[in-house]
């Protein structure tokens, strides 16, 4: 047997994903490197933890008596009241049962949080981050993607949940949650066309869709939530952080009784995490799927092509 | 009974008394919201086809059809031949029934025939099927974009990417659930 001559199937996709590797390698260094020279700093938090934050439709994997995080969003924002005023982290998540062109149960996340600024502050940090890695990766302010152009060059388009739905739906936000077919709606007729030729920022969501955002001052029914969409693929979710104590803890009421209601597992209280938000100062964040922008990068009509290995190889 | 989780390309569920398969699987999940899984069904007494998404509470029941170990014999215009071994008896397929299947169709093979109250359906044949190549250019290096692969045809007409040193009378073996080659098969 000749010394190139893989051995199993497996070994020969492995060989065949190298090209996309290699750019999802650089493009992690041009991720670090973005935040460092902009005064970030990195952190690592555990993956393995007692308390996630409860959300309707989002299952953590146990770990014996805890779970994997399914984001690293609590003990970061921990570690913002603590004083730590601009951290990165590059994190991977679980998430049971999401499995497809776009998902795997373990995932890489990217989460940057900064104190004093809003969704909006979040929103031009995306349309710095995206042309500097490309730029790092010797390439021009524009992506093709899939056969599609898309001008990166600032300002992104900014479109509000309602306005989405009045132009690729006949209902209005309120009235698809209240029908029951908000995620259809969303996932079927909206979200394909957002981010054809440019990126779109879609924001304002019903606060009841948001459990961590804080609501609009002028309007609180929505919630200072945003989704960044490139060529159709969701990228990001970002907001400006509730720092309301008593609210979070009614929101994440709410949410531990959705899922009572659906048949899930309940978590513990994210006892430490509540203490701590009362000295959090206002604050944005935001998680950006790092498999998500490699495919962006590496053209990648699958997340499968864009990891060494998908859950099928092992 | 299988549950929305399940659904992949290749499962068949019954729907209304008739058997579905699943031609197309989309796992699609809005941003906090819940998981879709949209699927594309060929019904597969009638060919009709449809889309539909389902949610994560929705079950099915399994499709219910009989398998028969058959042999694959020959092509007559686009009617596909199989054989039962056995009692001899030979049934007849169309192209859209073969489906994939006819990337994999050697003489003699064996598959396994999916009948619906004695009528045939289609065919599944083994995961994994050695095929010889037919064609395949001599690859210089720098030729390809891609860098480490390049297309052949195989002797059933079927092509695909294969490693450079591939070449022309070798046989490989084809994982016939995604059409991807495997390995090299000497001998």
């Amino acid at each position: 047997m000749s010394r190139d001559e893989p051995v199993a199937g497996g070994e020969w996709r492995l060989t065949r994903r190298r090209a996309a590797l290699e750019v999802r390698a650089r493009m992690l260094q041009a991720l670090r490197l973005f935040f460092v020279s902009a005064g970030y700093l990195e952190v690592e938090t555990p993956a393995r933890i007692p308390a996630p934050a409860p959300e309707a439709h989002i299952d953590a994997p146990p770990s014996g008596d805890w779970f994997l995080q399914t984001s690293p969003e609590l003990c970061m924002k921990r570690l913002l009241a603590a004083g730590y005023g601009r951290i990165f982290q590059i994190a991977k998540c679980y998430r049971d049962g999401e499995r497809g062109d776009r998902h795997l149960p373990e995932f890489t996340m990217l989460e940057w949080y900064r104190q004093a600024g809003d969704y909006r502050d979040l929103m031009a940090d995306c349309e710095a981050l995206l042309p500097f890695v490309l730029e790092a990766l010797g390439r021009e302010a524009a992506l093709v993607y899939r056969g599609e152009r898309i001008d990166l060059a600032a300002p992104w388009e900014r479109l509000s949940v309602a306005e989405a739905f009045r132009r690729f739906t006949r209902l209005s936000p309120e009235e698809a949650l209240w029908n029951g077919c908000f995620d259809e709606r969303m996932a079927l007729d909206i979200e394909p066309r957002l981010g054809r030729g440019r990126p779109t920022f879609l924001y304002d969501y019903p606060a009841a869709c948001a459990s961590l955002a804080r609501r609009k001052d002028a309007d609180p029914g929505l919630a200072e939530r945003f989704e960044l969409y490139i060529a159709g693929l969701e990228m990001a979710n970002g907001f400006s952080e509730l720092t309301d104590v008593a609210e979070q803890r009614d929101r994440f009421a709410q949410a531990r009784a959705e899922r009572e209601r659906l048949g899930k597992a309940d978590y513990p209280t994210a006892g430490p995490f509540l203490a701590a938000l009362g000295a959090m100062p206002p604050a944005a964040g935001i998680a950006l799927g790092v498999d998500r922008l490699a495919m962006l990068l590496a053209d990648a009509d699958s997340i499968d092509g864009v990891v060494a290995f998908v859950p099928e190889d092992l | 009974m299988y549950t929305a989780s399940d659904l992949r390309k290749g499962l068949r569920i019954k729907i209304d008394n008739d058997p579905y398969v699943v031609t197309e699987f989309n796992f699609v999940k809005p941003g906090k919201g819940q998981a879709l899984y949209r699927c594309r069904l060929r019904n597969m007494i009638n060919g009709s086809q449809f889309e539909r998404t389902f949610r994560s509470v929705d079950t099915f029941e399994s499709a219910d059809l009989q398998e028969k170990k058959m042999q694959y014999l020959y092509q007559e215009e686009e009617k596909y031949c199989f054989m039962d071994n056995e009692s001899y008896e030979q049934v007849f397929l169309t192209r859209e029934q073969v489906g994939d299947a006819v990337n994999y169709l050697i003489d003699n093979i064996e598959a396994q025939v999916l009948f619906f109250e004695d009528r045939p359906l289609g065919v599944s044949i083994a995961n994994f099927v050695d095929l010889v190549v037919t064609k395949a250019d001599p690859w210089a290096k720098g030729d390809s974009v891609t860098g480490n692969q390049k297309p052949v045809t195989l002797q059933t007409g079927y092509q695909l990417l294969v490693p450079t040193f591939i070449e022309e009378g070798e046989k490989i073996r084809v994982d016939t659930r995604t059409g991807e080659y495997l390995t090299r098969v000497k001998g």
